[in-house]
């Protein structure tokens, strides 16, 4: 028996955290947001359960405002896995037409804050998986890959359970609920380096192209739809650009690339100098700020 | 420098499809790094991230500027803050808790565990410890070998880690003294033969300038040996050693996507499989042999340690999750009492007698310390006596679990030997445990064989043992029936006692509520209590609503044919809900009273009791003569 490569035990793991989900709570979920590292997740659960189709259903969090490739590919990749596909969106924010260029941090706490909130409770699911990773932020180091929530969605950084060996604790009170991190060990690197070996689908938007963009606030901005509003002075420019990592597009910052392959982004992100989640204006302002957004709620 | 060491930005640029084809063949290592406060833990793993240009530079302009406003090494970088993650934590100048970092090398993933070093911590060392390949242990050149140090040497060496890396840092505030490095050494080798510790590898390092960290020093020529990197790059892991023992597969989730498909999903443990392999399914005595591995890329020729697969077995037997599955001719042993090693990590304390629930493998058991031999005080690794383990205790205990548990020793396999402990009221993980051994085989221990025996109970009373069972509502009338049943009894001159709620919640079982479990944990104490009266030649009778047909089902099994009587007082509720003689109907209703049978939690009728008693034509004293007929007692 050949040893396990690196990313052989991930996906291991990953799937043994998936069927210890599924085993163990009533109503599980797939948060599904369309990027990278939720293909890779779906890809895993995939492989997880099969021949069965994964025994739970995606959920996009959806703030109207994500790009429209990213639109695309959620249809597409649902009915390939053959799952349900539920779409949120927080009637609160319809209602007042919250939106990125008008309402700031509003924008973030309504639509994805709230709207998974209200989602979760209104579909009484008990257990959330997420594709976040302990690598993408300090104070994500710490994340649990079982991260409880209390009935509302509080997460306690003091009230986290041990996890020791591959033994996960899923017991929960009614009304309390776990997010569950699959891809918690995994690196940028590592899933850059998974989906090119397992060729999974990603949103082209990850591969550079001449798509049409303003420079606002230090960040190129793609303009995806007839709905940004261009200020004073600035004119749409169609510039060779990809992105790293995929939100609302108008919160979205690309970088400059000529990498239009997979194995080229890889290239360019192993030779690259800044981080992954520079490209979302939601950390800026201070480095502890996810943590702020964490106990909130926000995934 | 360390770029040539991390990433061979050279190769990158070039040839990007042979970077990726030789990092694919990467290995995994996971470690854990022990400190105390001041050892310089979080700089050394900042230096490690920062030398392997996992820091980018908005991080790093973060960072510089962190280090000036809250760093403690004046202008100059602090490393420390890359990795004292929580903003509370960040406050007081301590990390709290485990964190997890990552790097990589052309050879390597690392995955480090950072575990705080002070004394109320040991619960988050042996978390970080249960996962890791090896141990750093870093100890400040000026300090040399401290209690700290033996503690977490002890810690580690307990939670099984065979790899031990003594990093003496800040041999700079040594002058790089050779006689220093080889004192400590000679103090900590006398230490590690007392605990079993047999080989270490020690390394003189700075993690604030670097030395022998990715390069070799200057300052040490006196060392010979690896860098702090190269040894973890080249440091041989037990890969190995799980793939060569016999295969343990715990079933997880048993995968039906149709009636044609029954398929075992699990990680395997250890050993390897293959279809044709003889299979034994445990516990229990099913033998069958593999059919398939599936996976979604198709099926495997073979699988072993450290996968995740799905395998279908030739023959439609009964495999659910909790079970392993290993080979026919190599089982594992079965046993419901064991040694093991304890460590408790909730505030309240563990107390013997007390029931937790226990997972292992994929499996959950109640159980309870029968006896706890010893205390180990992880300062002096002395043995103390104890009657209770308080928050970072760590104990040898005895414990008992409510059923049948296939294991095997952690030292061997801690897939299958490790388990943590959950509290029954609030679900939190109080401990973690590792088995030493079984106390004695539960399947083939043979009750004693006593001379005054139950049929000698039975006859010095003149009377065949009973367990009249009366299940029902609340409000049906079980217990009025009951004791009627019980004064008729009595007058006939037999011997007869009666477990209800006043003297079974309040004493035997004052510790359950109203929970599923707990319900199901009342009925099988009063089960066995009944079981051990039977035994003594007593007919009892029991008034329980004991709504769970499976648990009226346990119970009756515990009896020989024909002793067990199952009687239905059958009520509907509306008539129950209207007699509310104790008014909890009506605070059910209200939602003041949670898990109430035939409101918020299921009432289960028997499908066939042996007598069924209709409260809606039968008064209770009819109904008690009815019972004593039908049973045309044998007394």
């Amino acid at each position: 028996m050949p040893t396990l490569t690196h990313l052989q035990r991930l996906e291991s793991e990953s799937i043994h955290i998936m069927r210890e989900v599924v085993a163990e709570v009533e109503r599980p979920v797939m948060l599904y947001s369309v990027g990278k590292d939720s293909a890779v997740m779906l890809h895993l659960a995939k492989k997880a359960f099969h021949p069965s189709t994964p025994p739970f259903p995606l959920l996009h969090v959806d703030t109207t405002w994500k790009f429209q490739d990213m639109y695309r590919l959620r249809e597409k990749a649902a009915r390939d896995a053959g799952m349900e596909l539920l779409v949120y969106q927080n009637p609160e924010a319809i209602a007042r037409g919250i939106n990125p260029f008008d309402h700031g941090s509003l924008h973030t706490d309504l639509w994805k804050t709230e709207g998974l909130k209200q989602a979760l409770d209104e579909y009484g699911f008990d257990a959330a998986f997420g594709g976040a990773r302990r690598d993408e932020e300090k104070s994500r180091a710490k994340e649990r890959v079982f991260s409880f929530r209390s009935a509302n969605h509080r997460w306690d950084p003091k009230n986290q359970r041990p996890e020791l060996w591959k033994l996960y604790n899923a017991r929960k009170a009614k009304g309390e609920s776990i997010r569950v991190f699959p891809l918690s060990n995994w690196t940028e690197l590592d899933i850059w380096q998974y989906i090119h070996l397992e060729q999974i689908e990603i949103v082209p938007l990850y591969l550079s192209a001449p798509r049409p963009t303003v420079i606002r606030d230090g960040l190129i901005l793609m303009v995806d739809d007839h709905r940004f509003p261009l200020r004073d002075g600035e004119e749409v420019r169609m510039r060779s650009i990809r992105f790293r990592t995929l939100g609302c597009y108008p919160l979205t910052g690309a970088v400059e690339s000529e990498a239009t392959t997979l194995t080229e982004v890889i290239q360019e992100m192993l030779l690259t100098t800044t981080s992954e989640r520079q490209g979302r204006a939601i950390d800026h302002d201070q480095s502890a700020s996810m943590e702020k957004k964490k106990q909130e709620g926000y995934f | 420098m360390a770029n040539d060491i991390y990433k061979t930005d050279e190769l990158i640029a070039r040839d990007i499809d042979a970077y990726l084809e030789k990092h694919q063949h990467k290995t995994m290592l996971r470690f854990i790094t022990c400190g105390s406060v001041d050892d310089g833990k979080s700089t050394l793993i900042g230096r490690l991230l920062y030398d392997s240009k996992m820091i980018f530079e908005d991080q790093l302009a973060v960072l510089e500027a962190d280090s000036k406003r809250v760093g403690t090494q004046g202008q100059e970088i602090d490393f420390a803050l890359l990795v004292d993650g929580l903003a509370a934590e960040r406050e007081q100048g301590i990390t709290i808790d485990v964190a997890y970092r990552f790097f990589a090398t052309d050879r390597r993933k690392f995955i480090v565990a950072d575990t705080p070093g002070h004394e109320q911590y040991t619960r988050n060392m042996v978390t970080g410890a249960s996962t890791a390949d090896l141990a750093v242990i870093l100890i400040d050149a000026r300090k040399g070998v401290l209690t700290q140090t033996r503690r977490h040497s002890y810690l580690a060496h307990l939670v099984g880690i065979r790899n031990i890396v003594l990093a003496i840092n800040k041999m700079d505030l040594v002058d790089y003294d050779r006689a220093r490095y080889d004192g400590i050494i000679g103090d900590y080798r006398a230490f590690a033969d007392q605990i079993g510790v047999g080989s270490f590898q020690a390394i003189p390092i700075s993690g604030l300038k670097g030395d022998n960290i990715t390069s070799k020093s200057d300052a040490t020529p006196w060392y010979q040996g690896p860098t702090l990197l190269e040894y973890l790059e080249t440091v041989e892991i037990d890969q190995t050693r799980m793939i060569e023992r016999p295969f343990r597969m715990a079933v997880q989730w048993v995968n039906r996507p149709n009636l044609d498909f029954r398929g075992f999903s699990g990680q395997i443990a250890s050993g390897w499989i293959k279809p044709g392999d003889a299979v034994r399914i445990l516990p229990g005595s099913t033998t069958s042999t593999v059919a398939r591995i599936v996976t979604l890329d198709g099926d495997l020729s073979e699988a072993g340690a450290g996968q995740s697969v799905t395998l279908t077995l030739a023959d439609e037997i009964d495999c659910s999750r909790g079970q392993v599955i290993t080979p026919a001719d190599q089982p594992l042993e079965v046993a419901d009492q064991f040694e093991a090693t304890i460590v408790w990590m909730a505030e309240e304390p563990m107390i013997p007698g007390r029931a937790y629930i226990m997972k292992i493998g994929t499996t959950q058991a109640t159980v309870t310390v029968t006896d706890e031999k010893y205390q180990v005080n992880v300062n002096t690794m002395a043995h103390e006596p104890g009657k209770t383990l308080a928050l970072n205790g760590i104990g040898v205990c005895n414990i008992a679990t409510s059923k049948a548990i296939p294991f095997e020793p952690y030292a061997e396999n801690p897939d299958l030997g490790g388990f943590i402990l959950i509290d029954r009221l609030n679900n939190a993980t109080v401990g973690a445990g590792m088995i030493h051994f079984a106390l004695r085989r539960s399947h083939n221990l043979p009750w004693q064989t006593i001379d005054v025996d139950r049929t000698a109970h039975a006859a010095i009373k003149n009377q065949q043992p009973r367990l009249l069972w009366l299940t029902g509502l609340s409000g049906s009338g079980k217990t009025t029936i009951a004791n009627l049943v019980e004064k008729k009894l009595h007058a006939m001159g037999r011997h007869t006692f009666l477990l209800d709620g006043t003297n079974v919640r309040q004493g035997l079982n004052k510790d359950l509520g109203f929970t599923d479990a707990d319900r199901v944990e009342n009925i099988r104490r009063i089960g066995e209590v009944a079981k051990l009266m039977t035994d003594a030649g007593l007919i009892v009778l029991t008034a329980f609503i004991s709504p769970f047909r499976s648990e009226r089902r346990m119970v009756r099994q515990l009896f020989p044919k024909g002793e067990f009587v199952e009687i239905f007082i059958d009520t509907p509720i509306e008539v129950a809900e209207r007699r509310d003689q104790k008014g909890l109907y009506e605070q059910a209703r209200r939602g003041d009273l949670k898990n109430f049978t035939g409101i918020d939690s299921a009432y289960e009728p028997p499908e066939a009791p042996e007598i069924r008693i209709d409260t809606t034509r039968l008064s209770a004293e009819e109904a008690a003569e009815a019972i004593i007929e039908s049973l045309s007692m044998s007394f």
